[in-house]
């Protein structure tokens, strides 16, 4: 994570709704980093009681926290003191196999373009055996606020 | 390129990103892209770059801002091409 400390800095979102555990890389095409899911998340408790499987949405926003606006946030370079709020525009995921407590999620994205604030990417979520568990095309924009 | 060939090729590019509510609207020049054909900021972004595929040109960050109707658009796309 050390390496790209600054970047995980920047994220707004906090517990139980920080779904970045590592960024193993980052470049201008991409992305890539990972998050393991916890027996005692939140969304757990109630889907399902005594069978816990990660919801579709949790993966869409652990495939956009990863694959999106950590990437986002390093296209930026945003200033140190400023706040960065990103909306998610659009996402077209495809749900492939089901995601259980302790599974390691590897979120590997693909920049389609960077243009006039928009960031859309091609996004794939796998388990640590290459097993895929979801992959679609996500999308959003920043919003800086100076406060 | 005249400028009907522009603007019925324009208003194909547009006409995907309509919203239910004026999607059965006729589009015309002086519609604005955000007020009156109530395209949303991430939309735009797309059909900017359906216009870059489109006629093959170039709009920079600070040309978009000027895309506000139908009509600026299509002065846009005259401009690059001509």
């Amino acid at each position: 994570m050390s390496t790209y400390q600054n970047i995980v800095d920047f994220l707004p979102y906090q517990e139980p709704f920080l779904f970045v555990e590592n960024i193993d890389s980052l470049t201008e095409e991409g992305a890539l980093g990972s998050y393991t899911i916890k027996e005692d998340e939140y969304f757990l408790k109630g889907h399902f009681p005594g069978n816990p499987v990660v919801p579709g949405v949790i993966l869409t926003e652990i495939m956009c926290q990863i694959g999106l606006v950590t990437l986002a946030l390093f296209l930026l370079k945003p200033e140190k003191g400023s706040k960065i709020l990103p909306a998610f525009t659009s996402a077209n995921v495809e749900f492939l196999s089901k995601a259980l407590p302790n599974d390691r999620l590897i979120v590997e994205s693909k920049k389609v373009y960077f243009r006039f604030g928009k960031l859309k990417c091609t996004v794939t979520c796998e388990k640590e055996d290459g097993t895929m568990v979801a992959k679609g095309e996500l999308a959003g924009m920043v919003v800086k606020s100076e406060e | 390129m005249t400028r009907e060939t522009v603007k019925t090729d324009l208003i194909d590019i547009i006409k995907p990103y309509l919203p239910e509510e004026v999607m059965n609207n006729e589009v015309s020049e002086e519609n604005h892209l955000i007020n009156d054909l109530m395209i949303n900021s991430a939309h735009i972004v797309d059909i900017v770059l359906d216009i870059e595929d489109k006629f093959d040109i170039m709009i920079d960050d600070d040309v978009i801002g000027e895309m506000n109707t139908v009509n600026d658009s299509i002065n846009v796309v005259l401009q690059k091409t001509a």
